[in-house]
């Protein structure tokens, strides 16, 4: 702690509570490390000057004696597609270089209104569209923990700022995977809640159907407890629900009560032997310690892959073309007609893999494709879907790996599009159908990479997830 | 369904996009090679099943009908290419 590194929010906040350190002291020090790890390119804007007066306003909040926030003095940063009042928003596009928002996420508003402390806004696959942060239009994040891996994507910079310590927590995003699969490569933890859990007013628009906001910390009870500030009904997204929000930051799990699935699916030649090894190693322990281990079916696992991209990418066109250079965003120079306009804007502003997804977008929406891929797609869905809810008739929680591979290096899968692709494969499942998941880091592997492990919750299971997490995470401490 | 170049064209039309020969050229082997993939679902039979559309968990959430501040003006134009006066400036639509 000398150094102002913390393991967890609890340490922090114990720490700010006794006086011993200042919040203004606490925030210096993450500016400091930011300044000093530049080169990872995790941030793409440090918010200096307003992170540093804030935390002054916190320290004397703190010293008058006034009821502190849940998140009192807590260093966030956020991905950044996510809208903060008078800030820029790339979303890591050319489109958007110059983009200021006119509002604050509802998100932010709510970690605000709990004293926590912004940092800056964090690099990412550009539109959250890429598994290794090499789509940004800013230039590419690198792994803190080996900096010639990738960090994982697409909230790649969220990941690598709290693996370096250059953030305590962050948000991400999660469309297929974009907040566990980079949480995994980045030893820390992510968490997709359900979806509906958490407003997503003031998130940018990628697939609507799967969007969520994530978080990205070092345990899970901080995940937990970001996750309690930021959910529950908000009347600027009628996609949020109104179920009630619980303490999640306190569920705890007796492992004998605990049923865990074990789905043969996900654990095929696909999977890195040495990730399938470092899984059953915690699968004994959590055993070991009275919980029930069920295998089971999750029977359309393989076709989870073709139909999120096809539904992903279709939703995709139609949300990105709202980038027209007319309102707002890049408009291009010799233009001749609006036409023109639009072709030329965002032909000019869009990266490849934005422009990929949202020409297989609008092919699988084109007269004559669209029964033979959109509605078929949305019909697995529901079998996929149906796959979770069964399997949840018969357990807790399905665990499963994160990601298939550990973090690869740059280049490595840039090549070809369906490579990058089979990154996803075991996080895509959970947006199709809906419910909540966070990876959880078990440990590195003999190459010293980090390796994380995935858990499932039913819908809006979150305590359950987060009580299960804190079993997985305690495996690592004790050995039984 | 092979995607042709034609196909990769006209789809380029509707989505608003432009690309030289050469990025026609890959767009054109990757969304074959996508498409091929995505395939598979093929495989099934979803004959009874019911398209999935909405995630939510609600349905018709209404507010009142009562008129509340929205977006200013000025602030509408903040991010704007180009404005005059309240609107945004495009070019000539009719020529």
């Amino acid at each position: 702690m000398s150094n102002f590194v913390f393991s967890s929010y609890r340490d922090l906040r114990d720490a700010l509570l006794s006086k011993s350190i200042s919040v203004e002291s606490v925030v210096s020090a993450y500016l400091s490390r930011i300044e000093a790890k530049a080169h990872l390119n995790a941030y793409l804007a440090v918010f200096k000057e307003s992170a540093l007066a804030h935390a002054k306003v916190l320290d004397e909040k703190l010293a008058s004696g006034k009821p502190i926030g849940k998140l009192f003095g807590m260093p966030i940063a956020v991905k950044d597609n996510i809208a903060m009042k008078g800030e820029k928003l790339t979303c890591a596009s050319k489109i958007l270089e110059n983009f200021t928002s006119i509002y604050s996420a509802t998100v932010i508003e709510r970690l605000l209104s709990e004293d926590a402390v912004i940092l800056g806004k964090t690099n990412l696959d550009e539109f959250a569209m890429g598994s290794s942060n090499e789509n940004s239009a800013f230039g590419a994040v690198k792994n803190p923990i080996n900096e010639s891996c990738v960090p994982g994507g697409s909230s790649g910079g969220s990941a690598a700022a709290v693996g370096g310590d250059l953030a305590l927590v962050a948000l991400g995003s999660d469309t297929g995977g974009s907040v566990r699969q980079p949480a995994s490569f980045c030893n820390v933890v992510g968490l997709k809640p359900t979806y509906g859990r958490i407003s997503r007013y003031g998130l940018v628009a990628f697939g609507s159907s799967f969007d969520q906001i994530g978080v990205l910390a070092k345990t899970a009870e901080d995940a937990a407890l970001v996750l309690e500030v930021m959910a529950g009904e908000d009347p600027m997204d009628s996609t949020s629900s109104n179920k009630p929000v619980e303490d999640y930051a306190r569920a705890s799990l007796d492992p004998k009560q605990l049923r865990i699935g074990v789905p043969k699916e996900f654990f095929t030649d696909a999977l890195d032997p040495e990730i399938n090894a470092m899984i059953q190693t915690v699968l004994e322990k959590l055993k070991a310690q009275g919980a029930t281990l069920a295998e089971l079916s999750l029977p359309h696992s393989e076709y989870a892959l073709a139909t999120y991209y096809i539904l992903a990418t279709a939703e995709a066109s139609s949300n990105l073309a709202r980038y027209d250079g007319a309102r707002y965003g890049y408009r291009a120079k010799e233009i001749t007609d609006p036409t023109d306009m639009y072709v030329k804007s965002r032909s000019e502003g869009f990266g490849k893999e934005v422009k990929r997804r949202i020409m297989l977008g609008t092919y699988v929406l084109s007269a004559g494709y669209y029964d033979a891929y959109y509605r078929k797609a949305q019909k697995v869905r529901r079998l996929i879907r149906n796959d979770y809810l069964n399997a949840f008739e018969q357990v807790d929680v399905i665990l499963s790996p994160t990601s298939p591979v550990p973090p690869f290096k740059f280049g490595e899968k840039m090549h070809d599009p369906l490579t990058m692709y089979l990154a996803d494969i075991y996080t895509v499942p959970m947006n199709l159908a809906g419910v909540p998941a966070i990876s959880v880091p078990i440990g590195l592997n003999a190459q010293g990479l980090p390796i994380g492990l995935q858990l499932i919750g039913n819908l809006f299971s979150e305590s359950t997830l987060i009580g299960a997490s804190k079993l997985v995470e305690a495996t690592r401490e004790h050995s039984f | 369904m092979a995607v042709s170049k034609a196909d990769v064209d006209y789809i380029a039309t509707l989505a608003r996009l432009s690309f030289n020969d050469a990025e026609k050229e890959a767009m054109t082997h990757d969304l074959n090679e996508i498409l091929n993939y995505v395939e598979k679902l093929n495989e099934l039979n979803t004959e009874n099943i019911e398209p999935l559309a909405n995630m939510g968990d609600r349905t018709n959430v209404l507010r009142e009908d009562k008129p509340v501040p929205s977006i200013s003006n000025q602030d509408a134009l903040k991010n704007a290419p180009d404005f005059q006066d309240r609107f945004f400036k495009v070019p000539k639509v009719i020529g």
